[in-house]
């Protein structure tokens, strides 16, 4: 399997060298296959969003290594640069960091910076705010007169306007209701449908991470604890409880189900999976 | 890089200096300042330095964050050195083209960067021992007799706690933004002067945004907890005076007289 990130032995201190230094990260070993779609997971301070800046080079590793394709990108200057628009990254409450007149030039702003010609910057904005699903009559307004959610949406769209080969973001759906979460996680899932790029995404819900992605990394205490399909790390429950993270709901529902004794798959993380095993068990009928 | 930026920042602890009252660590500050600039000769200066090398080992904060605190400044004491350096007069040791060293010139350079860095370290290991809560209270209580001639002293020292309190908050913010900002390909690090001084410009647009927004929340948090100014209002931390503190009063006046002997005596 062909790599497009993988990271070695990556360790983050902040603050060195004064009284608040300390570790974020610690001997990080990391692959991301092309086209993969990634979850990461992990409670409150457990470094996952250190470990994502570093994969486009917006921190520098204290130690280890970050390779892009093979290549180290802290090779030198150039490639770190090259790096951060071929690996997209969305930050945590991007909103508060719109800055333009209006939502068009925000979105602009990352193909401006590759020097892209005028027109194909067009067809990116357009397409970009097409994807987050942003009407046209949007791109000329302030993005500051719009709701929270939209915002949101105008800076996934910057980072996309990009066509990165890695689109990374950090808790997307973080403080939007849970309409507006859903529907951000669908327009992310259809980017990484319609283009195949590697998407990964950080969250701290299960439900949303269940649903969407193919494998799974959790994070604890600053180090990669699990890696592996949802089904593998959601039978892993009391592992997980034990690092203050829980498993989708729907999955201690099937797991006390099974505890009961009725055949059900217990480590079933979609509502579609227990739905089909409860059908089953009624004797195949419909509207059971 | 804004990481570099140490104002204001407190290293909390707990050593003697972390406990004097912050009344007397001003009072030493002011004394220390007023020294150093008393001070003309070796002798006084190696005093100085010793007084200096005391407190920070007394205070546990590692000397790498007090010369780290330096580097943005370092530019400001080579000026000041080279300048001394050229003009002063004296006995001339080295000539060139326009430009000639003296042995008084080197002196003062070395006495002027010497008294710059002295000046910003001892000041640094102010607001590294002591909390911004504190410092403004002390400020508050030092200055409080300005209150009979009408200067609104309580105003002032609320205005300069929320001001340090906010700095850190505010570089994090810069520093955030600019990662943002970093991650869709603007360039910070490259180009002459006038091309990063643009590329900072997308910065001041959310940095205020979020200002007004933080000043906002901040007042109505106060107004919610019935803030109306320093009239009537009483503290839940008095300050008092212990005896360490008068032992640190006492060492402030007796390195006070002695650089003034020193200097009178024209050593
Ligand atoms: N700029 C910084 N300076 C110093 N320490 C930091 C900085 N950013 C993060 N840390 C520390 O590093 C650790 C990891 O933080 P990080 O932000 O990566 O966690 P996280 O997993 O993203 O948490 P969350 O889920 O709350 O976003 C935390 O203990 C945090 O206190
Ligand atoms: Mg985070």
């Amino acid at each position: 399997m062909s790599y497009i990130i993988k990271t070695e032995g990556l360790c983050h201190r902040y603050s060195i060298g004064t009284p608040f230094e300390r570790v974020a990260i610690e001997n990080i070993n990391f692959e991301a296959a092309r086209g993969e779609f990634i979850g990461i997971i992990g409670h409150t301070g457990s470094g996952k969003s250190t470990f994502i800046q570093h994969l486009n080079g917006l921190l520098k590793p204290t130690e280890g290594k970050v390779y892009y394709e093979g290549t180290d990108i802290w090779k030198d200057k150039a490639t770190v640069r090259d790096i951060r628009f071929k690996v997209g990254l969305v930050f945590q409450y991007p909103e508060y960091q719109l800055f333009e007149e209006t939502v068009y030039k925000d979105i602009a702003f990352g193909p401006k910076n590759m020097k892209l010609p005028e027109e194909e910057i067009d067809r990116r904005v357009r397409e970009a705010a097409m994807f987050v699903g942003l009407g046209d009559e949007l791109l000329d307004r302030s993005p500051f007169e719009l709701s929270g959610g939209q915002k949101r949406r105008v800076a996934i769209a910057g980072v996309i306007a990009m066509r990165p080969d890695v689109l990374i973001l950090d808790e997307p759906g973080a403080g939007l209701d849970p309409r507006g979460r859903e529907s951000i996680i669908d327009n992310i899932k259809r980017y990484h449908r319609a283009t195949g790029a590697t998407v990964i995404m950080v969250t701290h819900s299960m439900e949303e991470i269940a649903n969407t992605v193919e494998r799974i990394v959790v994070f604890n205490k600053g180090h990669i604890e699990m890696s592996g399909t949802p089904r593998e790390i959601f039978s892993r429950g009391d592992e997980l409880s034990e690092m203050g993270l829980t498993v989708p709901q729907v999955t201690s529902i099937a797991k006390r189900l099974y505890e009961l004794g009725l055949p059900v798959d217990p480590s079933a993380y979609t509502i579609e999976q227990l739905k089909t095993d409860l059908i089953r068990l009624r004797g195949g009928r419909r509207h059971a | 890089m804004l990481k570099d930026i140490t104002l204001g920042q407190y290293f909390p602890g707990n050593t003697l200096l972390h406990r004097l009252d912050p009344r007397t660590k001003l009072v030493l500050t002011l004394v220390y300042i007023v020294a150093l600039f008393v001070a003309k000769n070796y002798i006084s200066y190696a005093v100085m330095l010793a007084f200096l090398i005391t407190s920070v080992l007394v205070s546990k904060v590692k000397p790498r964050a007090l010369f780290k605190g330096l580097k943005p400044i370092m530019v400001i004491i080579i000026i000041t050195a080279i300048l001394n350096l050229f003009y002063t007069d004296g006995n001339v040791l080295v000539r060139f083209w326009v430009f000639k060293i003296t042995d008084a010139g080197i002196k003062s350079a070395v006495f002027m960067a010497l008294r710059i860095a002295m000046l910003i370290m001892g000041t640094f290991l102010l607001t590294y021992t002591t909390s911004p809560i504190d410092l403004t209270d002390g400020l508050e209580k030092l200055l409080g007799p300005l209150k009979k001639i009408k200067i609104p002293v309580h105003e002032l020292a609320m205005m300069m706690s929320i001001a340090l309190r906010f700095i850190p908050t505010l570089i994090e913010e810069t520093d955030k933004i600019m990662s943002a900002q970093k991650a869709r390909g603007a360039d910070f690090e490259t180009g002459n002067i006038f091309e990063r001084a643009r590329a900072m410009l997308p910065l001041l647009v959310p940095l205020f945004v979020s200002a007004f927004r933080r000043a906002d929340e901040l007042a109505v948090a106060m107004e919610s907890r019935c803030y109306h100014g320093g009239e009537g209002r009483t503290k839940m931390k008095q300050l008092k005076m212990k005896r360490g503190d008068y032992v640190g009063l006492t060492t402030g006046a007796l390195l006070l007289t002695c650089v003034i002997t020193l200097a009178s005596f024209g050593l």
